[in-house]
């Protein structure tokens, strides 16, 4: 019989071998999936894996791994922060939209003026309203004792009617001939979040992630803040009795997340998107849901983890061109692997034993 | 705006139409809840139930051998569930997030082939009087066998919870599983029936809106019922005759809503169609203090430890 | 001589790390009251779950009036006519008594019937209780009944209680013993688990003895002396922590009319306390669990607020202070629960030295944190205290129950508090360990500290306190003086058998 033992210790070792092993079962069982879509799985994980970093136009979609990347790790950064803490802001897509309804609604105000101060003050602007649409949560939370997870998530819903409003009315394009969308910022020079760097896919967002990184590695690790946070996921009850205050917290790491999750939406709708439409959102603060746990809750983790799920996006967008594969397999695809990760998580803290025979 | 093209009496009996996929997924989560388990992935579980009983109604021409088959397919989808949190002891609200990203993506998949059919129709109540009378027949005695069995369901439920000793040892389950454990009740196995029960009537309540409600299969469709109903299990203090009120208050918003759009109001439908979930809000806040029905164990991962 | 009840006979169980029982032997004969004893880590858990049919022995064999005897599960022994009453209650505090009784039965009576017969057995053995009370708002004596009526309702054979009268006043424990006392006129037989000596002296025929897993000895507890009984459980002659005569000084804490609602649904609020403590005195709290103690050092740690004037440090109103403002002051605690509340068990000894050290040992500037510091204190702790680990950046959770509690208490003590909060220092410890604990309170109090000390095992208050008070149902008696106190009066102020009625037996 099989039994589960408590380690006296969690394993350092297998804390880091896990999402390596999840990413190979999942590698394993999506390959199963995609022969029973009738495609051939080697070729399928090969085309998700490989092309777009060693194939032939991976010049192009190397790239594309940044743009894709940098919203997921900006919002999965500020997602763990809470994360570690038991705070589960669920709502993360939401906070993402009203950055970007905000950041853009100020750029879009001052058009036609070109001027320096534009850039920033719409990076201000997105990050404001992702912070305040987390505070809805944030305050219910704290002063009610309200589920976040529940009010977070009809945030979203809310946000996506807001943003269907918003593309059909006030932030319609005049010039747009009737078309719902907002005014196309890439042609809007003080507006445009534009590459850094010709052809490398690295926009400001890109920087902002790093930053994010470096920001929760020195956060958790070297501050009282990050103590705390790790402490009130740890044991709640030791964290009372050291005096970290519940409130504080909360409106902390939902502040946080909300405010970064703001501006990746900010950045992407400013940048790669363009503009403000009904569907601009594509379900990127949910997606680094994933990404957060895939990366352990750890910064450096997230930062890989982000890596990864970009390149299943972009390695499933070219095998849905060249084999076919339906684009909800790779949704199944991604929801497998936050699942081994869950699952395989358990033998950080337990050991697997066979129990000894029982004596009459 | 024509506000008297409302009828009232087919808001109401709309109403209940509308409530019946909410009240389904909450009793069973109310079950799950009560054994002291939260899964969170109800809307997972939903889209799944959604597109199976959709598939095999079509495929088979049966509209009940579909929700037979969306009750099972919801029940197979917890399944996974059950070994993470279970089995591996994982996290039960990042599972039950995990169910429901995987739910949506697997329903997509296997939705493919059937976007844009009709599904067979199932045959509505009709009795030789009753269903005549004005006002209490297309009320009381008009609907779908589906929404009696979630009525009938939701008065079982409250039944084996109070009187039984299933019930008894499901709530002691959820109170303290140390204690049950000890007294030599199999915790992770009534956890397990209760997860699939749940999962069940999530798949029920999901297919419900693609056989009977809309009725057709599109990505997504649930659209946020599932979280509604978790939310639903808050507001009803985790008693069943207070999910049914619940789910009627919930599915008469919705419905008056549409109403309303339909006939012009001056409101932007995007504002209206917000409004269920605003209230959602409120109804959690108003009843964030009152947690006092909340199982002592609730998310709470059960290991024996000897 | 005739066939024992119960016969046990080589019985041995190992866990990962230790041996919890070896080769242990033994006989409970008919209507015998049997004694086990031995300390905590002893073994005495482990060998009663063995007979209950929790767990499997790895070797030995029992059999039950001559018949082979191998329970698979607690069902099957209590079919066999084995009942047990744990010292860590397996009850349901959101369900009523009946409820409570009818999932520890196999084939329950409709509730009607259950109730009848709940009201009956619980008058005839002097226990009576309400079949439809809610669990939740009993005291602990009370709830300890429901357990006993549970198994009384099966007629058992044999009658096991884990530690019964941890939770009991003086005169609770007389009750219990005359019902157990006819529970044995009637033939039933009483396995009783206890490490304290004299209750075991009144009330047992036999007494089996263990220590490190093993049986060290048999003995008649009423022919043996309490101190030979101790020697043999601890198998050296105990050092007792030495009292210096000591002068007190200013008063250090006072609080005073103190009225707090419990922060929990089933907790005891604490009403009217008044309570001072002068430098250098040691005052100890005595009491049952569940009276109010959790709620008494949550309010002195900060993690209840109340006014400002309710608790005073220094003449200094600290009342709505929260942990971290009174740990600067310096007033430090140290809750009951260590894995959880004192200590995170996840975290590494290090970690939890920051937890309340921060402050007082200099180990954050701006918010940044020292980690080179905090491991130095950690390593001080241990060195100072001898907590067996092999090094700070080990979990908590990895550390046994005595030295986890010696780095806990070691932890609060190391950062030279002019007040010392501690709620059950010695709970689950062993007794080397426990007498460490002690002496370095005692230390403390030398050196000009004020300690309050919260416990449920009077003979440790006894020692360590000059003065003392029981908390009852949350409120404070008038304190006095610890020389020539008696047993019988310190019962009174822990508020006599709160109105449970004698046996009529």
């Amino acid at each position: 019989m099989i039994v589960l033992e408590k380690r006296p210790q969690p394993s350092r070792a297998w804390s880091l071998a896990t999402p390596l092993v999840a990413v190979l079962a999942t590698m394993f069982f999506g390959g199963l999936l995609f022969a029973a879509l009738g495609k051939n799985p080697v070729e399928a994980i090969g085309t998700i894996f490989w092309e777009p970093l060693f194939g032939e136009y991976s010049f192009y979609y190397r790239p594309q791994l940044l743009v894709k990347g940098a919203p997921l790790v900006l919002i999965a950064i500020g997602l763990s922060l809470g994360f570690r803490a038991g705070i589960w802001n669920i709502g993360a897509e939401g906070q993402y939209i009203m950055g970007a309804i905000v950041g853009a609604g100020v750029g879009l105000a001052f058009y036609p003026m070109e001027a320096f101060y534009v850039f920033p003050l719409m990076v201000i602007a997105g990050a404001l309203g992702g912070w305040a649409w987390a505070m809805v949560p944030a305050f219910l939370k704290v002063r009610f004792g309200t589920n976040e997870i529940l009010v977070s998530l009809m945030m979203v819903y809310v946000a996506e009617q807001l943003l269907a409003s918003m593309s059909l009315g006030l932030l319609k394009n005049p010039e747009g001939f009737g078309f719902p969308g907002s005014r196309n910022l890439q042609s809007y020079a003080s507006a445009h979040n534009a590459e850094l760097i010709e052809g490398s896919g690295m926009h400001w967002g890109v920087v902002a992630a790093l930053i994010a990184v470096i920001f929760a590695y020195v956060l958790l690790n070297r501050h009282m803040t990050g103590f705390h946070i790790r402490l009130t996921g740890e044991a709640p009850r030791a964290a009372r009795f050291a005096g970290v205050k519940p409130a504080r917290l909360i409106l902390f790491c939902l502040g946080v997340s909300g405010a970064l999750a703001g501006l990746a939406g900010m950045f992407e709708v400013s940048g790669p998107s363009g503009q403000v439409s009904i569907d601009f959102n594509v379900g990127y603060g949910f997606t680094a849901i994933i990404v957060a746990f895939l990366g352990r809750l750890h910064p450096v983790g997230i930062l890989l983890a982000g890596g990864l799920m970009a390149l299943t996006y972009i390695g499933g967008e070219i095998a849905q061109g060249s084999l076919g594969l339906p684009a909800a397999a790779i949704q199944v695809f991604q929801g497998m692997l936050l699942f081994f990760l869950l699952a395989l998580d358990l033998l950080t803290n337990y050991r697997i034993r066979a129990a000894r025979k029982e004596v009459a | 705006m024509d506000l008297s093209a409302i009828n009232p009496v087919l808001l109401v009996a709309s109403l209940m139409v509308a409530a019946t996929p909410l009240l389904l997924a909450a009793i069973g989560e109310l079950v799950v809840e009560k054994a002291g388990v939260l899964n969170l992935g109800v809307e997972g579980m939903m889209i799944t139930g959604a597109i199976c009983g959709f598939a095999i109604s079509v495929e088979t021409g049966s509209p009940w051998l579909g929700f037979i088959a969306a009750a099972i397919g919801g029940a197979i989808l917890s399944l996974l569930f059950v070994l993470m949190t279970q089995v591996a002891l994982a996290n039960q609200v990042a599972s039950g997030l995990a169910l429901t990203l995987f739910g949506l993506g697997l329903s997509a998949l296997m939705g493919q082939s059937y976007v844009g059919i009709k599904p067979p129709a199932m045959g509505r109540l009709d009795l030789p009087v009753l269903s005549d009378l004005p006002v209490v027949g297309p009320i009381l005695f008009s609907h779908d066998p589906i929404l009696y069995l979630g009525i009938l369901l939701t008065a079982g439920v409250w039944w084996v919870l109070k009187y039984s000793r299933a019930g008894l040892i499901l709530r002691a389950v959820g109170e303290n599983h140390d204690a049950a454990h000890a007294l030599g009740y199999k915790v992770i196995r009534i956890r397990i029936l209760a997860i699939m029960f749940g999962g069940a009537c999530a798949g029920l309540g999901g297919a419900y809106i693609s056989l009977i409600r809309v009725p057709q299969w599109t990505e997504g469709m649930t659209a946020g019922v599932g979280w509604i109903a978790l939310a639903l299990v808050v507001f009803a203090s985790w008693k069943p005759w207070r999910a049914l009120l619940g789910a009627y208050l919930f599915g008469g918003v919705t419905v008056v809503q549409l109403n309303l759009q339909a006939a012009g109001v001056a409101i932007p439908v995007e504002y209206l169609a917000m409004s269920p979930y605003l209230i959602t809000i409120l109804v959690l806040v108003i009843l964030s203090a009152d947690k006092s029905g909340a199982p002592a164990a609730l998310g709470r991962s059960f290991h024996a430890s000897h | 001589m005739s066939t024992p009840l119960l016969s046990i006979k080589g019985l041995t169980k190992a866990y990962p790390g230790v041996v919890a029982n070896d080769n242990v032997s033994f006989d409970i004969g008919e209507g015998e009251v049997h004694a086990l004893l031995g300390e905590n880590g002893a073994g005495k858990s482990t060998l009663v779950k063995m007979i209950y049919g929790l767990v499997k022995p790895d070797s030995g064999t029992m059999s039950l009036r001559g018949a082979p005897y191998a329970p698979p599960e607690p069902r099957a022994a209590r079919a066999d006519g084995i009942a047990m009453v744990f010292q860590h209650f397996s009850l349901f505090d959101a369900l009523n008594v009946a409820e409570n009784i009818a999932l520890g039965m196999e084939n329950p009576p409709a509730m009607g019937d259950l109730a009848a017969r709940i009201r009956e057995v619980s008058e005839t053995y002097g226990l009576p209780l309400d079949p439809f009370r809610t669990v939740g708002d009993l005291s602990a004596g009370e709830r300890q009944r429901v357990e006993i009526i549970r198994c009384l309702l099966q007629d058992p054979k044999l009658l096991i209680m884990d530690e019964p009268t941890s939770v009991l006043t003086p005169q609770e424990v007389e009750i219990l013993f005359q019902t157990l006392q006819k529970l044995r006129s009637e033939g039933t037989s009483i396995l009783y688990i206890s490490h304290k000596l004299e209750e075991i002296r009144t009330l047992c025929d036999h007494a089996t003895i263990l220590r490190l897993g093993k049986n060290v000895g048999e003995c008649t507890p009423a022919e043996t002396s309490a101190r030979d009984m101790a020697e043999m459980m601890v198998g050296t002659a105990l050092k007792t922590p030495e009292r210096s005569g000591r002068e007190f000084g200013e008063i250090a804490l006072d609080i005073s009319g103190l009225s707090v609602p419990s922060p929990s649904e089933f907790g005891t609020s604490l009403k009217n306390v008044h309570m001072t403590v002068r430098k250098g005195e040691v005052l100890g709290i005595g009491g049952v669990a569940g009276n109010g103690q959790d709620e008494l050092l949550a309010v002195l740690s900060g993690e209840i607020l109340t006014a400002a004037d309710a608790v005073k440090k220094d003449g200094q109103p600290v009342g709505r202070l929260g942990p971290v403002a009174r740990r600067r002051l310096g007033l430090l605690t140290a809750p009951e629960e260590r894995l959880g509340h004192a200590a995170a068990p996840n975290m590494s000894l290090t970690e939890n030295a920051l937890l309340t050290g921060s402050v007082r040992e200099g180990l954050e500037s701006n918010g940044f944190l020292k980690w080179a510091e905090t491991r130095e204190f950690a390593e001080r702790i241990i060195k100072e205290f001898d907590v067996r680990t092999p090094g700070p950046e080990n979990a908590a959770r990895s550390l046994s129950g005595g030295n986890l509690q010696k780095f806990v208490i070691g932890r609060e003590v190391l950062q030279n508090p002019d007040v010392l909060v501690v709620n059950q220092p010695t709970w689950g410890v062993d007794a080397s360990a426990a007498a460490a604990i002690r002496q370095a309170l005692l230390d403390l109090a030398a050196k000009g500290a004020a300690v309050v000390c919260i416990s449920q095992d009077l003979d440790e208050l006894m020692e360590i306190s000059d003065t003392f008070a029981a908390l009852n149902e949350g409120r404070l008696s008038a304190p006095r003086d610890t020389t020539g106190l008696t047993v019988d009066e310190i019962g009174l102020m822990m508020g006599g058998a709160h109105g449970m009625e004698v046996a009529h037996v």
